[in-house]
């Protein structure tokens, strides 16, 4: 079985290339008629900076950006990871015990749909800052998880699960060997979801925080810098958010698609 | 051979009864024995409860009444079940599902011989490290059955296995699958609602009747093996075929008789 792979169509090569190039024009076609347009309506920076004045205030404020960078991106990170242990991990315990199931999920839910603009100051009341935009990171997150998983556990082809019985598989067995790599695409679509929510959880905590004064974050900056007219820096601020957004989402789509080339149809390319 | 049955049958029902907690009677009184080393098919149209009694002498379903008699204990009695589809992990290659069964059964020491002698015996042994997504409906079906016997079961049930398989697909699986069984003297349950498939295969017919399941007849299929495609354009194969289709419409009429 060593085929070597059919050698793409002229046709779909183009494709997949105006895929890269057009949204590349249309970001480049925005920048320049945005410049044209601080330009020549002679827009001062405290109303709308130029792409030229962002993109040079990224690099001259470069060291107090790329600090608060990594704190909002370490909290996006560990609120993901909580996510992910507490989605999945519950998400077994439903499907181990229908008692717990009952119990809990609503709550879940209600977690889920209070929003958590509304819920940050509280947490800030009660939790020490760091604490709370990291709780704040993975009540958004965990949820997409937990639904995600839950749906996969229980999506499992029954003839399969009867081939189990048949064989007297073990309750790990069938968890280990059936359930969880059956759900492991509906898993792996969570936990995309989450990437780009724990982000916006942290995100939505650090701006609630930075109003009580305290934080060091990405979005603590943009707050900070609204108070002192520091325009082009809220921008290049959000220039950064966007783009690390943009990597996370990119970063777990490579994941998924590593972990499912080979069996999953989501990740088989093919020819109409 | 059937004609001439030895001591004990492998499975025995007797008068078995399977009703559903949606009211549906799927088999009623339903009595059948299974002699060793015989291939008999259990005939009927869609939804006369024959997939049921498979799953009941499976262990996969409860009985709601009657009795499922075996000739050997529980732990000596080895099954291999072949399901309409055919079932695999999508996730693992053939190899990895070839040997599930051994897996599960804490089998891993030897697993490695056994997997490749199904395989070979299915004629997949280039295939080990497929996906099942790589493979062709009669290849997956392959897998299958060679996942079946790895434990080397004594019983094969096979649910339909081959409907859903093209013509010429079905009939190479056929061939093959008579040769299997002439070759491991296995006995095989067959279920199917294709007299033609049940007639080139069976050495015993069990025609039932539609839901509630009942055995509306049993008819002897006393062509000689091995059978091979001469056998498929005979004469003879007609008229077998003829008097079971005419039992099967008898047995589809029968409906409403208690």
């Amino acid at each position: 079985m060593n085929e070597t792979p059919p050698k793409r169509e002229p046709s779909l090569r183009a494709d997949r290339t105006l895929r890269v190039l057009l949204p590349i024009a249309v970001l480049a076609l925005g920048v320049v008629l945005w410049e044209l347009v601080v330009r020549i309506g002679d827009i001062p920076p405290y109303v709308l900076p130029s792409p030229w004045l962002v993109f040079s205030t990224l690099i001259s404020d470069r060291a107090i950006l790329l600090t608060s960078l990594l704190v909002t991106l370490a909290t996006t990170l560990e609120g993901f990871l909580l996510a992910a242990v507490g989605g999945i991990g519950l998400a077994v315990l439903f499907n181990q015990s229908r008692l717990i199931e009952y119990s809990l999920y609503p709550y879940a839910i209600i977690l889920q749909v209070t929003p958590i603009v509304a819920i940050a100051p509280l947490l800030l009341v009660y939790l020490p800052q760091p604490a709370a935009v990291l709780a704040c990171a993975w009540i958004v997150a965990f949820f997409p998880v937990l639904a995600n998983t839950t749906l996969g556990l229980n999506s499992v082809d029954h003839n399969l699960v009867d081939l189990f019985r048949l064989y007297g598989a073990t309750r790990p067995q069938m968890l280990f060997e059936l359930k969880l790599p059956a759900a492991l695409p509906f898993i792996l679509g969570g936990l995309k979801i989450a990437g780009g929510l724990s982000l916006i959880g942290a995100v939505v905590a650090e701006i609630a925080a930075g109003s009580a004064g305290a934080g060091s974050g990405l979005a603590y900056r943009i707050v900070e810098s609204g108070y002192r007219l520091n325009i082009p820096r809220m921008f290049a601020a959000l220039l950064l958010l966007s783009l690390a957004g943009i990597v996370i989402f990119f970063a777990l789509s490579l994941v998924s698609h590593l972990m499912l080339r080979r069996w999953h149809e989501s990740a088989i390319a093919r020819e109409v | 051979m059937s004609i001439d049955p030895p001591k004990s049958p492998v499975v025995a029902l007797n008068a078995v009864g399977k009703s559903f907690a949606n009211g549906v009677v799927a088999l009623e009184r339903l009595s059948l024995q299974v002699w060793p080393g015989e291939f008999v098919s259990l005939l009927g149209p869609s939804g006369c409860g024959k997939s049921t009694a498979l799953r009941i002498i499976a262990g996969l379903t409860e009985p709601s009444g009657g009795g499922v008699v075996w000739s050997q204990t529980e732990a000596a009695r080895r099954i291999g079940f072949v399901f309409q589809e055919p079932t695999l992990m999508p996730w693992a290659t053939v190899a990895a599902n070839v040997r599930l069964p051994l897996k599960l059964g804490g089998l891993e020491p030897t697993a490695q011989a056994r997997v490749d002698a199904a395989l070979a015996r299915v004629g997949l042994s280039g295939f080990a490290g497929s996906y099942p997504r790589e493979l062709s409906g009669g290849m997956k079906m392959r897998a299958s059955i060679a996942r079946a016997l790895v434990t080397e079961p004594k019983l094969l049930l096979m649910d339909e296995p081959f409907a859903a398989l093209d013509e010429i697909t079905r009939f190479r699986l056929n061939n093959d699958l008579l040769a299997l069984w002439q070759s491991l003297g296995k006995t095989v349950i067959f279920v199917t609602h294709s007299v033609f498939e049940s007639v080139y295969l069976s050495q015993r017919i069990v025609v039932m009747t539609r839901r509630p399941g009942r055995v509306f007849a049993e008819l002897a299929i006393d062509a000689p093996y091995p059978r091979e495609e001469v056998f498929r354009t005979s004469a003879e194969y007609a008229a077998h075929c003829r008097r079971v289709s005419e039992a099967l419409a008898c047995a589809s009429e029968a409906t409403d008789v208690p």
